[in-house]
């Protein structure tokens, strides 16, 4: 076949629309944030860009470390709990015999189908206190009051005077519920795309070759699944880490991200130019992940060839 | 001021002409409907009456392209680079003052909004816009408790009841989500002006915050009365009408004015800068200020009306509830913000965040 870059004009030619879309609407937009981050405010609704790093200073107070630190907390238990939930649903759908495949990756993108906004107060009436989690479980509790005194028990009252309802919501937990519950498809896709690339008959040889089924898990699927689950974590903690919707309808008066501090300097704080700073702080840390994503790639790709 | 490296170009330009094309899409529909005459307006969500906008339709043949937005902050932004194509907005007194010093806002011609003379003498002028010249008052109110009667003892008549909680109260009490409220009421229970400018009864306020922060279930945008109302919360700090509206629907809600007394705001009703439509902007204002138009609107809304002849349509019910006209001890102690700066502005807003991460 033809290396597309011996072809140098049909080459532009076709990815011409993607970089000029790239740019208009990715790098130019870009470049006005990062300007503005280097403005001072003048007055009420001017900003003058005078090349200050004030915006950079402040950006790096304990206070504003200590939210980035609380975010990339709450980022990186989110991607943990996406990998351990999505690793064994990409399996068994890869596993699963071949006309069932399209239906059950159908149901992974399904929630997509409803934007996000709804999918999350849809989750704030599931966790409510007055929400169906803690109707179920009341029902569940009567039911068991119930059986308790049918076999005489029904006196000692074991299980509390009354149901108490769980406070699920306005917590770090309820966040990092939502979170999973919107990243989780990113996280299986790649995992399913890896484990459906890999060569099914090194399993068969590790099984015939004694080793069990958690050695061969361990030992064979996983390294052999490495680069999607790379990208699972890669896509999953970014979008995860600049979240602000999530954490402002679930979270409690302790949630704050850096994504809900962002928008306040664009919105209540009027600042953009602080706001621009910390979406670049932001952005480099972003960057960090993905230059250790690359660095872990070249690494591996070097132990490949040793 | 601070000398720029090279030309200095102002923020607004700056936006404006690259990206104009970007700015100038909401305004679309315009071309389209250019025969027929139309007014857009940007209000507060559920602040209208149930068949306000197509009366107004009905009675000038001007079509109304309503708007919604949560609150100030987001007004504020979204008019910042611009106008993107609003005649009539509906800022809070302080917003409205920012605005008018920005030059976001254009002067009313009161010859075409003759309904002015429906106003009360003490509405008729204001300390934030002398002689009215900017804005006309919509409705106006204080920021009170709202509280379950039945997890609640007695009456929680005092900003302590959100601020110290008792432990029967702990992680039962929400806050608006608005910076400058939440400081400002901070303000009041330690018995300063909630406009003051002193750093260390500011710094004292966010001391109290933060110590009280334990005792608080959410930090709520607009929705205290709902968690009030699911059974999230037992206290709330919220605006009176929003509580009152939740009242109607539960009656072991109930409401206290604070005896430190509250935030005194009116909403105004404004021309932003740049209107495409201003003439039918200032009947559509007029068309409010009609007594019949503003007492339903009251009505519906349990807001308190700046409007003295819409006031002689309304029943007693209304014109005697302290939740909507506050006793005159409560209101003598409330305060009304005035915009202080926008330093005073990064203030709140680092404050809440301070508080968040304390």
């Amino acid at each position: 076949m033809d290396s597309w870059r011996s072809n140098r004009g049909l080459f532009l030619l076709l990815t011409a629309p993607a970089l000029i879309w790239l740019a208009l609407f990715f790098l130019v937009p870009l470049g006005f944030v990062w300007g503005l981050s280097f403005g001072e405010r003048q007055g009420i609704v001017d900003t003058a860009i005078t090349g200050t790093l004030d915006n950079y200073a402040r950006a790096v107070d304990p206070l504003y470390l200590g939210v980035l630190w609380q975010s990339l907390w709450i980022a990186a238990v989110t991607t943990a709990i996406c990998l351990v939930v999505g690793f064994p649903v990409a399996m068994a759908i890869s596993f699963a015999p071949p006309r069932w495949k399209p239906i059950l990756l159908l149901l992974i993108i399904l929630p997509f189908w409803t934007n996000l906004l709804i999918r999350t107060y849809a989750l704030i009436a599931v966790l409510r206190i007055r929400g169906f989690l803690n109707f179920g479980l009341e029902w569940l509790w009567v039911q068991a009051d119930w059986a308790l005194a049918v076999v005489g028990l029904g006196d000692y009252q074991l299980l509390g005077e009354r149901y108490q309802p769980l406070e699920l919501l306005y917590n770090h937990g309820a966040v990092i519920y939502g979170l999973v519950y919107v990243h989780l498809p990113f996280m299986v896709l790649p995992l399913y795309a890896a484990l459906e690339r890999m060569d099914r008959s090194y399993l068969e040889a590790s099984l015939d070759l004694g080793a069990g089924q958690f050695r061969t898990l361990m030992s064979i699927m996983v390294p052999l699944a490495a680069p999607g689950i790379l990208s699972g974590v890669i896509i999953t903690f970014i979008p995860a880490l600049g979240t602000f919707l999530t954490p402002n309808l679930l979270g409690g008066p302790d949630t704050q991200m850096i994504g809900n501090v962002i928008e306040q300097q664009f919105k209540s704080a009027n600042d953009w130019p602080f706001g621009a700073a910390l979406s670049f702080l932001l952005m480099y840390v972003t960057f960090g992940a993905l230059a250790l994503r690359a660095a872990l790639v070249a690494r591996r790709s070097r132990l490949v060839r040793a | 001021m601070v000398r720029s490296m090279g030309a200095r170009t102002s923020r607004r330009q700056f936006v404006k002409g690259s990206v104009a094309v970007a700015v100038s899409a909401p305004m679309w529909p315009k071309l389209a409907a250019a025969q027929s005459r139309q007014v857009n307006v940007y209000n507060w969500d559920t602040y209208i009456g149930e068949t306000t906008l197509d009366d107004f339709s009905a009675a000038t043949g001007i079509d109304v392209r309503y708007d919604l937005f949560a609150d100030n902050a987001e007004l504020f932004a979204r008019l910042r680079e611009g106008n993107p194509g609003y005649d009539v907005i509906v800022p809070t007194n302080d917003f409205a003052e920012r605005m008018i010093l920005a030059e976001m806002i254009q002067p009313l011609d009161h010859s075409r909004i003759p309904n002015i003379a429906n106003l009360d003498p003490v509405f008729q002028d204001a300390e934030f816009d002398p002689g009215r010249r900017y804005t006309l008052p919509y409705f106006w109110g204080t920021i009170g408790i709202g509280y379950r009667m039945s997890a609640v003892d007695g009456s929680p008549d005092s900003w302590g009841a959100i601020f110290d909680a008792s432990d029967a109260n702990a992680n039962r009490i929400s806050w608006l989500a608005e910076p400058s409220t939440v400081v400002q009421m901070a303000l009041k229970r330690l018995g300063h002006s909630l406009n003051t400018t002193d750093m260390g009864a500011l710094e004292e306020a966010v001391q109290l915050l933060i110590a009280s922060k334990p005792n608080i279930r959410s930090i709520a945008g607009d929705n205290g009365q709902d968690l009030l109302l699911s059974g999230e919360v037992d206290l709330c700090m919220e605006w009176n009408g929003d509580l009152l509206q939740v009242m109607e629907e539960d009656d072991d809600l109930s409401f206290a004015n604070p005896q430190e007394g509250g935030l005194l705001w009116q909403d105004v009703f404004a021309m932003p800068t740049g209107a495409p439509h201003p003439d039918e902007a200032q009947e559509f204002i007029n068309f409010i200020l009609e007594p019949e138009v503003h007492a339903a609107i009251a009505d519906f809304i349990y807001y308190a009306l700046p409007n003295a002849a819409a006031k002689q349509l309304m029943d007693q019910d209304y014109l005697t509830n302290p939740a909507i006209f506050p006793p005159d001890e409560v209101l003598a102690r409330s305060e009304s913000a005035q915009y202080l700066g926008e330093d005073i502005s990064r203030f709140y807003d680092e404050a809440m965040t301070r508080v968040r991460a304390a």
